[in-house]
């Protein structure tokens, strides 16, 4: 088991109350998987992202644990936490291209990263040319001021910066959203090479985008309202999902090839609840057509076929 | 919803209604706030101190019988039952000359003041909605006025007006205290003008003036009142100076020139603190509570300030 | 309806203005009535200039625009107010086009004082209800309310309301649901396919291929300023000739189709190494 999340609950502490985020989250990811976490706005996805690296001082670690390679991570605390980042735990952060700072030269930046990890820069510079070649960056990017580069150049250059230090987790958070087609295509291709090349043991890759970790995802995980609502292996979860809100999104997604006027694809009307003070029982109740009374209840994350996982009544 | 609105508009402004009529969610956007005006209390702090001060501008020179410059009492007296602020060096009273003074420093504060909003309003909406080459000379205007040594110019001026009075003072003070204004709506404006909405009202058919006027200036109607705060507070400040270093009006009293006159006669060594301490604290209050009155106006302003 | 014949749009960038950054290139195009174009292409492509230039929000550098076969650069006054009853625009950040400050409906209520200033209360409220309801929002939940109030997906089809006030004949889409989730985006794209049945011609400008196939008749595929491909999306899609058309079809994520990586097609019940 590489990681493992249980029962994770992160709670954002705001001027009308407590945003429940993140409301009792389960699961497991084996070494060397890509797993894609999908969800939209406001399902939590970006929420357990951060707190698995615990980067958002809003966040309040409710309850839950994280076990990462054996060890417990401690997310509840920044300061602990530290000894973690960029070695065991690395994030990709959205916008990651603004992540750079704009007034230092790269190679400097990257050389000031190690050493405050204890690293130094000269064992590790062959690896970083290496690696920088492997995403097509010249190693002159080193001496140039970010501005120089272009978007994708920018994203690319910020992924190899975060996954220097070979971590175990590598959490890209939304890193393909402001890209055009080619360079995502690009930058969700790199993710999966640094996997291949063992540069990372597991990816968590956070999107909206369904259609694009179907591309590169081993297994998909669907949240909704903070809490999880199918896990399958990509395939099974496109082909055969179980869930309603699962099913629903999927059949909102307008493909190359499927026109309005053949078959009309229909949204999911209403809107999720909100996160201040969330209803009892199922949170898709309200918007789910297959709902009936047992439904005040929410159902339990359990499996109902090999490593596939639902939280609904009517799918078992 | 509309009929009633547009009832209470017609009988509001017959005239207006048949020129371009205000759009009934413009109305009903300054009734709410003035709805959330009247709860704020740090406006109605700054509010009441500022208004509670015109008051004795207003009524303080009818409770004396007498001129601020007449010697009228016995010199360097305290504050008393007969004089309420004491009595200068040379027995003149200093609440008559204080509440003289209040006035002169009202209507500086406005006339210039105001007359500096509207040339630095004017130049930085213009410059920053038109861009272009508008925009190039607008500026070189402003930083030629910026650059001119505004002291130098007032020595040059005082020689040659051996009389001066409050208004010239105060078109000379407004004269140069507008570039900073109109730098900064400029540049409010160039990045409001780039936002979709304004792209919208011109899909709508307004024409520039009407967006500068009813989308961006609202959008900034707090900062635009701040502005007018500022630059009345600056202008209340640079007469005093002025007063103070004996290059305001030729006549008539001021807070300047009393503090001015306080200093002359050594005022502070002797321990005539009533002669200094009305006027210098009349000026922070006033200039204080309008800078409070403005961080309460934001909130009003603000929708999205109001919820929390 | 709408023609382009040669527009070119080039800035002067640089310091004084010494440099010349050309945004459009010599671009023909054509909204015949009742027609959607899907006008494709990436950051950098134009397409969102030509929309500029076709809602008259940004000048012409070369070319000639015309509407029923009128040149509309020349429009201003009047006749620029009659050219935006026939033709209007919907932009892509739904909390940008709103004035924060004023309630959503104003969008609304600025039409009223340039288009139907002589109509009296009554008769507004019902043509604005109309049109809530033609893109089927519900009045109660949507007016006297702020924008930040709103979702994004309910003011992006308040601005579709807005442009129906008006008889349009042309809707100038700008990517407007890139910023929605992925469950409203279908409503909006579907009122749209709505509007299309009944005769509104749109010009769908977006950088996503899968919306574009949705509801377009006809397909242009716009790279650095310049078309590259276009003609009718089936052909376009199906059979793309430019390489750049192929390119971008072949980076696009589809369910039920992988991209082809390093020329073998990954088989679907592949898993990945460890």
């Amino acid at each position: 088991m590489s990681l493992r999340v249980d029962n994770l609950k992160v709670w954002y502490r705001t001027l009308r109350g407590e945003v429940r985020a993140l409301d009792g989250v389960s699961f497991t990811v084996a070494d060397g998987e890509l797993v894609g976490l999908a969800g939209e706005s406001g399902c939590g996805k970006s929420t357990l992202g951060k707190s698995l690296i615990r980067l958002d001082g809003r966040m309040r670690h409710v309850d839950g644990t994280v076990e990462l390679d054996g060890k417990e991570l401690p997310i509840g605390d920044s300061e602990r936490m530290n000894a973690f980042r960029f070695k065991e735990v690395s994030i990709i952060p959205q916008y990651a291209m603004s992540a750079m700072n704009p007034t230092r030269r790269i190679g400097r930046l990257v050389a000031e990263l190690l050493e405050s990890r204890g690293v130094r820069p000269d064992g590790v510079r062959d690896e970083l040319l290496r690696r920088l070649e492997l995403v097509g960056l010249a190693p002159e990017v080193l001496d140039r001021y970010p501005i120089e580069l272009s978007g994708g150049m920018k994203q690319r250059m910020v992924m190899v910066i975060s996954t220097l230090l070979n971590p175990s987790l590598l959490i890209a958070d939304e890193v393909t959203s402001a890209l055009d087609v080619s360079t995502q295509k690009a930058v969700a291709e790199t993710l999966v090479s640094f996997r291949d090349r063992h540069y990372v043991k597991s990816t968590l890759f956070i999107t909206h985008d369904l259609s694009l970790v179907y591309q590169i995802a081993d297994s998909i995980i669907v949240m909704y309202a903070g809490r999880l609502a199918e896990r399958a292996p990509t395939d099974t979860l496109v082909t055969t999902p179980r869930h309603p809100y699962t099913r629903m999104l999927l059949s909102a997604l307008p493909e190359v090839g499927v026109r309005y006027g053949d078959r009309r694809l229909t949204g999911i009307p209403g809107s999720p609840p909100s996160l201040l003070d969330p209803p009892a029982g199922c949170r898709f109740r309200d918007r789910c057509p297959l709902a009936f009374d047992k439904c005040v209840e929410q159902p339990p994350f359990v499996e109902v076929a090999p490593d596939h996982q639902v939280a609904c009544w009517k799918a078992f | 919803m509309s009929v009633s609105d547009q009832e209470e508009l017609a009988a509001a402004t017959p005239a207006a209604a048949a020129a371009t009529p205000v759009t009934v969610a413009e109305l009903r956007a300054s009734r709410e706030a003035l709805h959330f005006a009247r709860r704020n209390r740090k406006l109605l702090l700054g509010a009441g101190v500022v208004l509670a001060f015109l008051v004795v501008a207003a009524v303080g020179p009818l409770l004396t019988d007498h001129g601020p410059n007449e010697y009228v009492g016995p010199p360097a007296q305290r504050p008393s039952a007969d004089w309420w602020f004491g009595t200068t060096m040379f027995g003149q009273d200093v609440f008559a000359q204080f509440a003289h003074g209040l006035r002169s420093t009202f209507l500086v504060g406005l006339l210039g003041g105001g007359l500096a909003a509207v040339i630095g309003m004017t130049i930085g909406f213009t410059a920053g909605y038109r861009g272009g080459i508008t925009d190039e000379v607008l500026n070189m205007v402003t930083n030629v006025v910026l650059v001119i040594p505004t002291l130098a110019v007032l020595l040059i001026i005082a020689t040659y007006l051996r009389v001066r009075g409050v208004v010239p003072e105060a078109i000379f003070i407004a004269a140069f205290s507008w570039p900073w204004v109109a730098r900064a709506i400029r540049a409010q404006t160039f990045s409001l003008r780039s936002r979709d909405f304004v792209d919208l009202a011109r899909l709508s058919g307004a024409g520039g003036a009407r967006i500068v006027f009813r989308e961006i200036a609202p959008n900034m109607s707090s900062y635009l009142f701040m502005t007018f705060i500022l630059l009345f507070g600056g202008a209340v400040l640079t007469a005093a100076m002025l007063d103070f270093i004996g290059l305001g009006p030729t006549d008539g009293m001021s807070l300047g020139l009393m503090m001015n006159n306080a200093v002359l006669w050594s005022a502070l060594p002797l321990g005539m603190w009533w002669w200094f301490v009305p006027p210098g604290l009349g000026i922070t209050m006033i200039v204080g509570a309008l800078y409070i009155m403005n961080v309460g106006l934001d909130e009003v302003f603000n929708p999205k300030l109001r919820e929390l | 309806m709408l023609t382009l014949e040669g527009v070119s749009k080039t800035y002067r960038v640089g310091t004084f203005g010494g440099r010349e950054l050309v945004a459009v290139r010599d671009v023909d195009l054509q909204v015949a009535p009742g027609e959607v174009i899907a006008l494709i292409g990436e950051s950098g492509s134009g397409k969102s200039t030509i929309g500029r230039m076709v809602l008259r929000l940004t000048g012409v550098s070369g070319g000639r625009i015309t509407f029923d076969g009128v040149d509309i650069t020349g429009f201003k006054g009047k006749g620029l107010r009659d050219y935006y009853a026939k033709v209007q625009g919907v932009f892509q950040d739904p909390f940008s086009s709103y004035n924060p400050i004023f309630k959503a409906e104003r969008a609304l209520e600025l039409l009223r004082q340039t288009y139907f200033a002589g109509l009296d209360g009554r008769r507004w409220r019902d043509k604005v209800e109309a049109s809530l309801d033609a893109v089927r929002l519900d009045p109660g939940q949507v007016l006297g309310k702020y924008p930040h109030q709103l979702s994004g997906g309910q003011l992006q089809r308040l601005l579709v309301a807005r442009a129906l006030l008006l008889d349009i004949r042309l809707l100038v889409a700008d990517e407007i649901i890139s910023m929605l989730d992925a469950s409203t985006r279908i409503d909006v794209l579907n009122l749209l396919g709505d509007l299309k049945a009944r005769g509104l011609g749109i010009l769908f400008i977006t950088h996503d291929l899968s919306l574009g196939n949705y509801i377009s008749d006809r397909a242009v595929i716009l790279r650095q300023g310049e078309v590259v491909e276009e003609g009718p999306v089936e052909r376009v899609f199906g059979q793309p000739q430019h390489p750049y058309t192929r390119s971008l079809l072949a980076s696009v994520p589809q369910l039920h189709r992988r991209w082809d990586r390093t020329g073998r097609d990954r088989e679907p019940a592949g898993e990945g190494g460890g």
